[in-house]
């Protein structure tokens, strides 16, 4: 059944001004981008970087803050005849609609319009997926702590880790072991960190793996095959759904 | 009505409420009252569903509210800071709450109306000043014509009118036999709304009583001043 928390969420968020200039500010990068480069392939990498170090952050920190600022407001709404999970899904969803809409509109129109065939389509669901997978995790970081500072401290962290700390990370440990075949856990390892995920399934897209070395290939022969197409997929829905269900088991547990 | 048995509740190592036990039938008017930090707000949240008792339990109306929510439908709530999202307007955050509550009954429009609310409908509730946002939260707490009000700190940010009205609105519902919980500060406001006191302090009721015995038993004329005596007396001992 269609929820109705979400729809009024949904009114409420797309007059923020934030979400506003998100779209705008996605929309403006991709145009830009687009009409730079002559060769969509180039785009498409290029814009890929760029939605993969905005759109998490954005989807994250924009959760995180709005969760905290509905507090008041979620209490109102556990003072009605009201489920808690439906109240919780409600934000969700409202938040991920909203979230996925103003990346459709700001970096969707114009990837369908430069781009062709299925690489504007996975472009587009990865973009979608990320917004979920991050507004997932800030609902888990504006649940875990009550204190609002802390909280937006804790989302402004995993979106480092994510985007950045994560792949230091994996090349420090690519250098110590290069001693050994290790190519293989790396598929493994990759799959800890959702924006790598989208990342991989963009590239191997593109047919540029062979940038990515030896440990392209083998991504190529494992993400490049229709089982571990649908294992990578399957792991980036799962990275939508613990988080969040953590958070509403959570929620249902809550003091208010 | 509301029957609340053995509650407990603890927040980490603080124990907010302790075995409290209080029985309200309809036709009450309560006042609860007690310093900050007492367990007021908990007790009044643990009616609620907000907050979870960590034992006991509380029945509405013969059954187990951590059961089934379905209760809520007979309590209008009134929050002590209403904060609603930022763009919607007042006619759209009431929509909501009729389309969430969903009854089909005859909704009770009448603070809409006093408080002029019709007239401002469009107005983003960014926008509000803090006592409009008050009027809002009061409007829905009566719109659905609830069995129980729960009300905390209901006029702390009406102008004086305002708080008029909402008060006769009280008084009015109340004489329909309805209960009414409020938790105020202002023990002069309440004097002629109540007929029962609930004190409350360090998360234990202190007594539960009819304001005509409170006053009768420290021979005093208002609720404040019969407030005070039992807290000078307090002090002495």
């Amino acid at each position: 059944m269609f929820n109705k928390i979400q729809r009024f969420i949904v009114a409420d968020i797309l007059k923020n001004r934030i979400v506003l200039a998100y779209t705008l500010l996605l929309a403006v990068l991709a145009w830009s981008v687009f009409s730079l480069e002559d060769d969509s392939h180039k785009g498409v990498l290029t814009l890929l970087n760029i939605v993969l170090l905005t759109t998490p952050l954005v989807s994250i920190i924009f959760t995180t803050i709005y969760l905290y600022n509905s507090s008041e407001f979620i209490e109102l709404l556990l003072s009605q005849p009201i489920r808690r999970t439906r109240i919780w899904t409600g934000l969700f969803f409202g938040l991920f609609f909203s979230l996925a809409l103003a990346f459709i509109v700001g970096a969707g129109v114009p990837i369908l319009l430069f781009v062709t065939g299925a690489k504007a389509i996975i472009l587009l669901v990865m973009g979608i997926l990320i917004t979920a997978v991050f507004v997932a995790l800030g609902f888990l970081c504006a649940i875990i702590s009550r204190d609002k500072a802390r909280g937006i401290g804790i989302a402004i962290l995993l979106w480092l880790f994510f985007s950045l700390l994560f792949d230091g990370l994996v090349l420090f440990l690519l250098f110590q072991l290069s001693d050994y075949p290790i190519e293989k856990a790396m598929v493994g390892v990759s799959a800890l960190n959702p924006i790598d995920l989208a990342r991989i399934f963009i590239i191997l897209q593109l047919d540029v793996s062979a940038m990515l070395g030896y440990t392209g290939a083998i991504f190529k022969d494992f993400f490049g095959s229709g089982l571990g197409a649908a294992i990578g997929f399957g792991l980036l829905c799962l990275w939508v759904m613990v988080p969040y269900l953590v958070s509403l088991r959570m929620f249902v547990r809550k003091d208010l | 009505m509301i029957e609340i048995q053995h509650l407990s509740k603890r927040f980490g190592k603080f124990q907010v409420l302790k075995d409290v036990s209080l029985s309200c039938g309809p036709g009450q008017c309560i006042a609860l009252i007690g310093p900050n930090g007492c367990g007021k707000t908990t007790l009044i949240k643990s009616i609620l569903g907000m907050v979870l008792p960590t034992s006991g339990s509380i029945l509405f109306k013969g059954q187990d509210i951590a059961k089934d929510y379905h209760y809520r439908h007979q309590i209008g709530y009134m929050p002590q800071k209403g904060r609603y999202p930022d763009n919607m307007t007042i006619g759209q955050v009431i929509e909501m709450i009729k389309d969430i509550r969903g009854s089909k009954e005859a909704l009770d429009e009448q603070l809409i109306e006093e408080f002029g609310l019709h007239d401002i409908l469009e107005k983003r509730m960014r926008t509000l000043s803090g006592g409009t946002t008050q009027k809002v939260s009061a409007s829905l707490a009566f719109l659905f014509n609830p069995d129980v009000l729960i009300l905390d700190e209901p006029t702390a940010g009406l102008d004086p009118l305002a708080a008029e009205i909402f008060k006769e609105k009280i008084i009015s519902e109340h004489q329909k036999g309805k209960l009414v919980f409020i938790t105020s500060h202002l023990l002069s406001e309440l004097d002629d709304l109540v007929t029962h006191v609930v004190m409350m302090q360090e998360g234990e009721i202190r007594f539960h009583m009819p304001t005509d015995a409170l006053k009768a038993s420290t021979n005093t004329s208002s609720l404040a001043k019969a407030i005070t005596h039992v807290l000078k007396q307090d002090h002495v001992q």
